[in-house]
């Protein structure tokens, strides 16, 4: 059950032709796959393109109704491979993942298939995850698509554009028996806007068709004396018939403008930024007029010399926009006008900064200086050298930088993850520090406070193979983390197999909340839930054991800090040889929430009994010295000021968000914090005996504290 | 290609109206945004948003960002204006914060201007992990904020929303749509906003509560005041003393022997410690305070008796098994609770307390002699932790739990001669004993000395690491005595002490001391 349901959207996705479809980019993305007859998808989630497979698995049902075959892959090498389909059948097909990341693991597969070339479109949908909200290494898929030489796509960021880019890119591929990455920006991915829909249509050729006649050509099997023909293929054949398809079909658009001398050549996806900087320097305006002409290169390999050149020819100077480094584009420009003795200035990396997103100021000051230099007269005075003063120069907004705190994500209100790293710190307390592999997922948001856990983190399931150097005598072992998402996508074997074969005398703590939560709570081979369509309830323990781990300890329960805490000490200390894994198992609580309070408010409409569990903190009990806080981080777990005169600091309080998980109560009981705590039970319809019975105990209790208050010396 | 463009196309000086949803992941700043551009849709207007959610934003800071304008009516079948994808700094009509210090990042990030920008911030805190984790009090000023919007803002709309989306029983996305249709900046009308949010259909009832809430809420909010930093913490009214005859006298004599500026917080200090133990105990109190008295003047507006008054009532009221188990069975705590989570009447609340007391809790209840024996034999001491020292889960509405608690509340009475109450008050007179001492010398350093009590408090390991912080401050300013500037550094190694909870800070601020020290 992913997080975000699109069961309302995918609706749009049967529009018709003619009619407006509104929407965000990756169902744009979704119904432009369809319009091109697809005929088999897959893919992996990761910001931004979670939500594409997350919307691909709420359109199922439309998916088989088109007769489009969806696969979730188990990871990103698994996505790619599957394009082998369009290898040897006319069939098109389109996997996604974010990138580089992605890319990255999918690398093995996407240079055999660049390699050996495809008959059907294959088009590789990339969330660059760059800039701004990005979880990953800075850096670009265009490295990837040079070295095997897959054509990369960066449309400009609006709907009408992706969706043709889509149906261009599958064109292309067919046309030049190559795959196609389509690149898209993390802000392109969730931009909202409007295109007109065309019909949907089923694939023409499909993979029933495939498996009755089964197609073998030795020639385009990654294998020498092949794989040497393959190559010069690419070369002599597939990339001129890319360059002529590209130019024939204007893939890469051209806006003219009046100041001819100078010119601005960009990538598809930073069009809009660099327009808003023209309009900002009044050189054009918001219906896409503009006084400078513009290069847009919506195919940013392979790069088109002789559009390049045509563009470029009796101008003074032209700027190369694009956004992070190396400056590919920027250097291979400069060759082909060197080439053809075109002498005109190329600008780019020496206005716009190397690396980093080009936002909206990097951007006006960039164009602005290239301007400047290149036709000082076409700006007015003020645009030349403006001189309105900052903002952030005012005193009252610089002295905002001490106050405002920095607020990074964390683990939600009741994560199940929470105890798990509570118990850590007390085993620390008690054993002192020891060196913590982290691992990609929610569970990494325990590097930043309070926990303050974890040293390195090495990629999505590599969190225990990236501890495996530490596999040497001593007094301390080292503890790693993996989710259940990384334990899935590779790390049964690349950690778990990794650690038992080599006989790592290490502790690894397999993190199962039910979901690969981190990209949005999709279901994986261990997940608890009922799925149609997919196999789930794969323990993690049988797979550890299957692969030889003989120290394996399954936890239930999370929230049990003091048992968490113990087997985290047993691992830590036992003598046995070999991994001590220790699966720490409790649903996400975001699912769990979203599935279970319904059922509960609708119970109690219905007048059944349900009991509600919250936690709080006796004001009048706590002192304010907010270790419990030090030891949870949980959003509902605050601090108030008392009206108490002789309490100097705020004291521990839990809001009404509190879903009553627990973690408080158990980790003031665990690390011996303070009576503070207590959790209250909320009995919805109780019984008419359980009323009864809770009339008499009130009776009795009562007289007691009104008899002790009326003794009392003093009322407070 | 460039021929053909020989002469400036004439252009279009149209800007979009912008606007920007600074929010933390949770709060639903996504539905606000899916509003506001079906909202702009239906009125004919282009409108675009984008937002940087990273699918695990969770509870983090995230910014979404809108664009829209109305399309020209005689425009050319298929004109689309092109649109930023990002928040351009200088260019943002509405900053909507949907937390008062994620307005404040806002203005940092030079999204909200003077010439150009309505900001509708929510005045409540969500407070962020480093505020919150301080031993002592480390929660940002909101009134930096206040200051920052006023000097930066256009326009200041600011309310707490949070209580408004609680009141109506809606999200604060709802209260943030309804302050946006009252700032009046969009030229909809608010049914407008209302019919988007049955179009959208989901928890419309709610919703439509929340959003008239928050439009009635801006409507009333005063265009600059926001609401005022946190409430500054009100001392006990100086109204006549409740409870039985002995106290109410020597509560009067509170007023008859001391000096009116210290009045109000000895009457707060007599009223704990007499909750604490009795009327006699409350003697015992404001003879101490009288002792302190005697050293002080109006000078200085009594500050050493008002500190005094205070941390003596502190050091004397001390958290001990019998005062948690009053605390925790009496009549008005039930309501407390009761109200906190707010139950309705007819909804029956079972309550449980999360203990673990530890052999020295017990030796500590014990008659000194008794607890001493113990404790001087290791071993002992040892086989009866094990017994004692696990969590305990009491239910206090149960018949059971309550009468051990309410019985355990009782035997305060004997308090007196316990070891903790020996510990306490040694450990309190030894305090005064230096304070005194210093006062004659150094009145500032004196008043110092009594803050420096503020260190100590917890329970169990926290309250054995403020023991330690205050021992180390208090021999510190042993040595910084005579130095003109001896108060200003115990003031600071307290608060240097109050920054951590390992006194990282303090161990710093310490090796300074020592510096100059030789």
């Amino acid at each position: 059950m992913a997080e975000r349901s699109f069961t309302q959207e995918v609706r749009s996705l049967e529009l018709q032709a003619g009619e407006v479809f509104r929407g965000e980019g990756i169902l744009a993305l979704t119904k432009a796959l369809l319009q091109s007859g697809v005929g088999y998808v897959g893919g992996y989630q990761g910001a931004p393109i979670s939500h594409l497979m997350d919307v691909l698995s709420d359109a199922q049902g439309l998916l088989s109704k088109l007769g489009v075959q969806f696969s979730v892959s188990a990871s990103e090498a698994a996505a790619a491979a599957s394009l082998a389909a369009s290898m040897m059948y006319p069939v098109r097909g389109a996997v996604t993942f974010k990138s580089t990341v992605g890319t990255n693991v999918a690398s093995d597969a996407l240079a055999n298939l660049a390699s050996s070339g495809v008959i059907g479109g294959a088009l590789i949908i990339i969330g660059e995850d760059y800039g701004e909200g990005s979880s990953i290494m800075q850096e670009r898929s265009h490295a990837f698509a040079m070295k095997s030489q897959i054509w990369l796509l960066d449309p400009r960021p609006d709907l009408p554009s992706i969706v043709k880019a889509v149906e261009d890119g599958f064109e292309l591929s067919e046309a030049s028996n190559t795959p196609v990455m389509l690149e898209l920006r993390i802000r392109s991915c969730h931009v909202h806007g409007s295109f007109i829909a065309k019909d949907n249509k089923r694939p023409a050729f499909t993979l029933q068709q495939a498996l009755e006649r089964p197609v073998r050509d030795v020639n385009r099997i990654v294998l020498p004396p092949a794989s040497y023909l393959q190559e010069k293929e690419k070369i002599e054949k597939r990339w001129p018939a890319a360059v002529e398809f590209i130019k024939r079909r204007k893939l890469n658009e051209t806006f003219a403008g009046d100041l001819s001398e100078i010119g601005i050549a960009l990538q598809g996806g930073m069009y809009n930024g660099v327009m808003r900087a023209l309009q900002r320097l009044g050189l054009a305006d918001i219906w896409g007029h503009t006084r400078v002409p513009l290069y847009v290169m919506n195919v940013t390999y392979p790069l088109i010399d002789d559009e390049l050149a045509e563009f470029c020819v009796g101008k003074r100077a032209v700027l190369i926009v694009e956004e992070g480094q190396p400056d590919y584009i920027e250097q291979a420009v400069n060759t082909i006008l060197r080439r053809r003795g075109i002498n005109t200035r190329i600008h780019g990396k020496d206005v716009l900064p190397m690396a980093g997103e080009y936002t909206a100021d990097v951007m006006l000051k960039g164009v602005r200086d290239f301007i400047v230099g290149a036709a000082p007269d076409a700006l007015s005075d003020a645009d030349r050298a403006p001189n309105e003063p900052a903002i952030g120069d005012d005193p009252r907004v610089k002295a905002l930088a001490g106050v405002v705190p920095p607020r990074p994500p964390g683990f939600c209100t009741g994560c199940p993850e929470r105890p798990i790293f509570a118990a850590m710190k007390l085993v620390e307390k008690e054993l002192g520090p020891h060196h913590v592999a982290a691992d990609i997922g929610c569970h990494l948001f325990s590097i930043l406070p309070p926990f303050n856990i974890g040293a390195t983190t090495m990629g999505y399931g590599l969190g225990p193979a990236s501890a495996a150097a530490f596999n040497v005598p001593s007094q301390k072992k080292s503890i790693s983390f993996i989710g259940d998402g990384g334990f899935w996508h590779n790390g049964l074997t690349t950690s778990i197999g990794n650690a038992v074969y080599n006989k790592h005398d290490g502790v690894i703590v397999v993190v199962d909340n039910y979901y690969s939560s981190a990209t949005g709570g999709q279901d994986l081979l261990s997940s608890r839930a009922d799925n149609t369509t997919r196999s789930t309830k794969h323990p993690i323990t049988k797979a550890v054991e299957g692969v030889g781990a003989t120290w394996v300890r399954q936890i239930d329960r999370t929230y049990d800090v003091a048992k968490m805490r113990d087997t985290l000490k047993e691992a830590l200390t036992t003598r046995e040889p070999g991994p001590k894994v220790i699966v720490a198992s409790s649903e996400c609580m975001l699912n769990r929430q979203r599935r279970e309070k319904p059922l509960f408010n609708k119970a109690v409409k219905g007048g059944q009994r349900m009991v509600r569990e919250r936690y709080g903190v006796d004001e009048d009990v706590c002192t304010g010295d907010h270790a419990c806080i030090r030891l949870s981080g949980c959003p509902s777990l605050t601090v108030k000021h008392t009206d108490d005169p002789l309490k100097d600091d705020p004291v521990a309080s839990v809001d009404n968000t509190c879903v009553g998980c627990g973690n408080c109560g158990e980790v003031a009981e665990a690390a011996v914090l303070c009576p503070s705590f207590y959790r209250a039970e909320i009995v919805h319809n109780p019984t008419r005996l359980e009323r009864l019975r809770a009339r008499l105990r009130s009776a009795v209790i009562g007289y007691l504290q009104r008899r002790r208050a009326r003794h009392s010396p003093a009322l407070s | 290609m460039n021929a053909e463009a020989a002469r400036p196309p004439a252009l279009d000086t149209t800007t979009p109206l912008a606007i920007a949803v600074m929010a933390m992941g949770g709060q639903g700043g996504g539905v606000l945004v899916d509003w506001i551009v079906a909202l702009c849709e239906a009125q004919g207007w282009a409108a675009q948003s984008t937002s940087v959610p990273g699918v695990a934003q969770r509870t983090g800071a995230t910014v979404y960002y809108i664009e829209a304008l109305p399309v020209p009516p005689d425009a050319p079948a298929g004109l689309r204006p092109v649109l930023s994808l990002m928040a351009v700094p200088g260019e943002v009509d509405v900053v909507i914060g949907a937390e008062f210090m994620e307005a404040g990042r806002a203005i940092q990030r030079g999204l909200v201007t003077p010439d150009r920008t309505t900001l509708i911030a929510s005045s409540h805190r969500a407070y962020a992990v480093v505020e919150k984790q301080a031993p002592g009090n480390g929660i940002a000023d909101a009134g930096a904020v206040i200051a920052a919007a006023q000097a930066s803002a256009k326009r200041l709309i600011a309310f707490d929303m949070a209580k408004a989306a609680e009141t109506s029983g809606s999200a604060i996305s709802a209260v943030m749509f309804g302050a946006l249709a009252a700032a009046d900046v969009l030229p909809f009308p608010r049914i407008a906003y209302e019919t988007t949010i049955r179009n959208a259909g989901i928890g419309v009832e709610a919703s439509l509560r929340g959003f008239a809430e928050g439009y009635e809420a801006a409507r009333a909010a005063p265009a600059s005041e926001p609401e005022p930093a946190p409430p500054e913490k009100m001392l006990s009214p100086a109204s006549p003393p409740v409870g039985g005859a002995a106290y109410v006298a020597i509560a009067k004599r509170v007023r008859d022997t001391f000096p009116v500026p210290a009045q109000e917080m000895i009457v707060a200090g007599l009223r704990r410690v007499v909750d604490f133990q009795d009327v006699a105990y409350g003697e015992e109190y404001l003879k101490l305070v009288a002792g302190i008295l005697a050293l002080d003047g109006a000078s200085k507006d009594y500050a050493l008796t008002r500190t005094a008054a205070k941390y003596i009532a502190v050091a004397m009221a001390y958290d001990d098994v019998y005062r948690i188990a009053d605390l925790k069975t009496r009549g008005s705590r039930f309501a407390r609770v009761r109200a906190e989570i707010d139950s309705s009447p007819e909804q029956l609340v079972y309550t449980t307390e999360f203990m673990h007391p530890r052999m020295d809790e017990v030796t500590g209840s014990l008659p000194a002699a008794l607890g001493r024996f113990i404790e001087s034999r290791p071993s002992l001491f040892r086989q009866l932790d094990r017994i004692v020292n696990r969590g305990r889960r009491v239910k206090t509405t149960r018949l059971g739990g309550f009468l051990m608690l309410y019985t355990l509340a009782g035997l305060k009475r004997f308090r007196r001669g316990t070891l903790r109450h020996a510990v306490e008050i040694q450990h309190r007179d030894s305090w005064l004993a230096r304070v005194k001492a210093a006062a004659a010398r150094d009145y500032d350093l004196a008043v110092e000395l009594l803050n420096t009590r503020r260190l100590v408090k917890g329970y169990s390991d926290t309250h054995a690491r403020g023991l330690s912080k205050f021992d180390r401050v208090m021999a510190a300013a042993a040595k910084l005595e005579g130095r003109s500037d001896a108060a200003d550094w115990v003031r600071r190694l307290r608060e240097a002490a109050l920054k951590d909870e390992d006194g990282v800070a303090l161990d710093g601020a310490l090796k300074t001391v020592d510096s100059f020290l030789h």
